[in-house]
């Protein structure tokens, strides 16, 4: 079922006949004549994705963003987001004759009195975990495949924005019943606000409409969250389709596979066919985990009062690097000037957690600076072979690691038995030792593996038998690769660290000298991919 | 300590019943004579129990000389090691004692929960004891420990009291320097209301003029009703909240799903 893009299709010169064809040809005819659309159906038919397991994760993210739209369409049918205070007289009888806001008493009321409402908001809920853990992995899979570089590091940004809207998307959401937990979390972005000087608290009136909580907050919430933020989210989902299409997918070196074609299943009929199965996979895994395991249970958290705070109250996985970073901050960060306070308790966190954000959003440019490679770039690279781009990811993911873990340091502290003071010294260690320990690991594992490749592609593998010569000796017999196996180690783009020269004018700039040293730091140790010639004189000398 | 309590034991039993019967028959002897003098048998009664009380008490102050009194002193008057518990109350000695709290298996950030080490009788002695040596919190009274005050109160006392140590759904949660609010979920209630007016550990004292004893009912009925009903939603993992949530969706929605991606692109060998 495989075919290449440059394979000319077999164009169909008659209608197909059959029962019930005719009313199909007669609709095919009535749409055509109209739209003219069958160039681009003949066009799109005809894309070809390749097959890979690591291909597929943005598909979950995009099959769990459909099972929260539907889900969450059927929860706006009965939630009221309104603070207006109500005596809840529901069926939960921990909560009876509690005083609570519309929009807590409404979430109660999908639960217990809805017929399918709790089913909903746990199909929503689990959905959208996964939909932003989906959209994590299939971001670490475009980075450490290099598939982010030229020509789709606009892709890599879109992509990024849809992760930083999927996040707010789950705030807001996280943030409407109104109940215990999400006025906590409400209440530590308040004082994230705050923090920020001089506007900060200008900011907090405005959001809050007045002193946190006012009346307003889940209106405005939910006004994001069932109509701007997911009107974004469908935007940027279709431009990154399309740039997906006119870009082409990304392929792993193969027999075959050239930086021109793409190589894998057109998209009619067998991966149609294949997607839409997978669909619906997803979408039952999503219902089987809503329909055994409860997911924020409201009704243990009770209505939002600004006096109690559970323990273990944290965010969801997807804002608890950002918790985390908050929790890992040493006490006592300020100073006095000017008869004023200025805290930096609060700001440095922001500072980190937005830094962070800019540098993965902005890394394929930074590459791209770095290599001055202006090439297109259409086959994925295996992250050994570039070693330094690895060793950078594994930093990068350690760092956020170690802020997420830190968002639970309390429940680590109970679960582990330790002293919860402890926990948050070990992890503020980490979050500077981590990625220094991550990048040096990773980058000699990926050396290590490349060397390894280069053997196995010189001298072939170790079969395990051992001959004994004529004259004595003991050989191991290396099983060669066959060509096509061989192909998969060897072909990579070698980059050389990049020379210092004058421009034009005999000037060397900055921005030269930068590269210069920003490249040596990228290309240094390298292991140069096997050449044509290499491997010639290996088969020479051995038989 | 098993051992020590096995022996007071044999040796109490050993004793009892020739002394029993002698007090008995002396007391038998005085009530009847108070009886007539007084001409009241309620009288009678209430010394005959009062003289119980002091009996127990002499039974609890022997357990207490050989089991805690290395730590707590004699007198119970505290040393450089444990408290003094002049004053603690019945109900402080029947919830440590009776969660296997103390006797201390080592010194550590707080004493846990282990096996009990005596029996009812033993730590009713002990309770007895120490509740002589001055006016404390005594053991509560059976009508509180019934699980049927009002469920709602309950819940809302229990969020705004207890929450932020030992989690909404009384799920445990940590405190500084290793200390930790234990989880709620299989204490009974009777030990629940004792730690609210004692004070255990690192935990505030709920006094009556704090918390009522019927607003304490209440808390206990809310803690038993989530004990006995399990989440409307399925499992529960463990009521920690998004921590587990998060984990949960990681491990086991992603992680399937990606074996499900790895099974469908897998080539036919």
């Amino acid at each position: 079922m495989t075919a290449t893009a440059t394979t000319p299709a077999t164009t169909e010169t008659k209608a197909p006949t059959g029962p019930g064809m005719r009313f199909v040809n007669w609709g095919a005819n009535y749409i055509e004549d109209r739209t003219s659309m069958s160039g681009l159906v003949k066009e799109l038919g005809r894309k070809i994705f390749p097959d890979h397991w690591s291909f597929m994760l943005g598909e979950v993210a995009l099959y769990s963003f459909v099972v929260i739209l539907l889900s969450g369409t059927f929860l706006t049918f009965f939630f009221q987001a309104s603070m207006a205070p109500v005596v809840y007289e529901g069926s939960y009888p921990t909560l009876k004759g509690v005083e609570m806001s519309a929009a807590m008493a409404s979430t109660l009321d999908i639960s217990f009195d809805v017929r399918g409402g709790l089913l909903m908001r746990q199909v929503h809920h689990w959905a959208a975990l996964l939909f932003v853990a989906s959209i994590g992995l299939h971001m670490l899979r475009v980075f450490f495949t290099g598939a982010f570089r030229k020509p789709r590091e606009i892709n890599w940004v879109v992509g990024f924005l849809l992760f930083v809207l999927a996040m707010a998307e789950g705030f807001t959401g996280y943030s409407l019943p109104d109940d215990l937990l999400s006025g906590n979390g409400l209440r530590i972005i308040d004082g994230m606000v705050k923090g920020i000087p001089v506007i900060g608290t200008w900011i907090s009136y405005l959001l809050f409409g007045g002193e946190f909580p006012g009346e307003a907050i889940v209106g405005r919430l939910y006004m994001l969250h069932i109509m701007l933020l997911p009107a974004l989210v469908i935007a940027a989902i279709g431009v990154h389709m399309i740039l997906l299409i006119v870009n082409k997918h990304t392929q792993f070196a193969g027999p075959g596979r050239t930086e021109g074609n793409v190589v894998g299943n057109p998209i009619m009929p067998v991966f149609a066919a294949k997607a839409g199965g997978f669909f619906f996979i997803v979408f039952g895994v999503i219902m089987l985990i809503a329909a055994t395991v409860t997911i924020n249970p409201i009704w243990n958290y009770g209505p939002y009062d600004p006096s109690p705070v559970s323990a273990g109250t944290q965010p969801d996985w997807y804002i608890g690097f950002a918790d985390g970073t908050l929790r890992l901050i040493p006490p006592g960060w300020e100073f006095e000037l000017w008869g004023f306070t200025f805290s930096m308790n609060i700001i440095v966190p922001i500072i980190i957690l937005v830094v962070f954000l800019v540098l993965v959003a902005f890394y394929p440019f930074i590459e791209a600076f770095v290599t001055g490679d202006k090439r297109e770039h259409h086959m994925t690279e295996r992250p050994r072979n570039a070693p330094t781009r690895t060793a950078i990811g594994a930093a990068g993911v350690t760092f956020y690691a170690v802020m997420w873990a830190a968002a639970s340091s309390d429940l680590i502290a109970t679960h582990f038995r330790l002293s919860i003071e402890g926990v948050t010294h070990t992890l503020q260690a980490l979050l500077i030792l981590g990625p220094i320990i991550a990048y040096i690991v990773a980058k000699r594992i990926s050396i290590a593996l490349q060397k390894k490749d280069r053997e196995i592609a010189l001298h072939g593998y170790e079969s395990g038998r051992i001959v004994r010569l004529p004259g004595g000796e003991y050989i191991e017999v290396h099983e060669q690769l066959s060509d096509y196996e061989r192909w998969r180690l060897v072909s990579y783009d070698d980059y050389a660290p990049l020379m210092v020269r004058p421009n034009a004018n005999g000037k060397i700039t900055f921005g030269t000298k930068l590269r210069g040293v920003m490249s040596r730091w990228f290309f240094e140790d390298r292991i140069a991919p096997v050449t044509r010639t290499e491997i010639e004189a290996s088969k020479h000398g051995h038989h | 300590m098993a051992t020590s309590a096995t022996r007071t034991r044999t040796r109490r039993a050993g004793r009892r019943s020739p002394l029993a019967s002698a007090a008995l028959l002396l007391i038998g002897l005085l009530a009847t004579g108070g009886a007539y003098a007084a001409l009241t048998a309620g009288a009678s009664a209430d010394a005959a129990s009062e003289s119980q009380v002091t009996k127990l008490a002499d039974e609890g102050e022997k357990l207490f000389a050989a089991n805690c009194a290395s730590c707590h002193g004699l007198q119970a008057q505290g040393t450089e090691d444990a408290p003094s518990l002049i004053g603690v109350g019945a109900a402080a000695v029947d919830f440590q004692v009776g969660t296997g709290r103390m006797p201390m298996a080592a010194s550590g950030p707080q004493a846990e929960q282990k096996p009990v080490q005596f029996t009812e009788e033993q730590i009713a002695a002990l309770a007895s004891w120490v509740a002589s040596l001055g006016p404390g919190p005594s053991i509560p009274d059976e009508s509180y420990l019934a699980g049927d005050g009002d469920l709602a109160v309950g819940a809302e006392l229990f969020r705004i009291n207890c929450a932020m140590c030992h989690n909404v759904a009384g799920a445990g949660g940590a405190l500084t320097e290793g200390k930790f609010a234990p989880s709620l979920m299989g204490v009974s209630a009777k030990h629940i209301y004792e730690a609210m007016i004692t004070g255990p550990q690192n935990m505030p004292v709920f006094n009556d003029a704090n918390i009522t004893p019927e607003d304490k009912s209440a808390i206990i009925s809310y803690l038993k009703y989530i004990e006995a009903n399990s989440s409307p939603g399925g499992l529960d993992l463990g009521n920690l909240g998004p921590v587990s949530e998060g984990l949960f969706v990681w491990i086991f929605a992603l992680g399937g799903i990606v074996a499900i991606t790895v099974w469908l692109t897998a080539k036919s060998n």
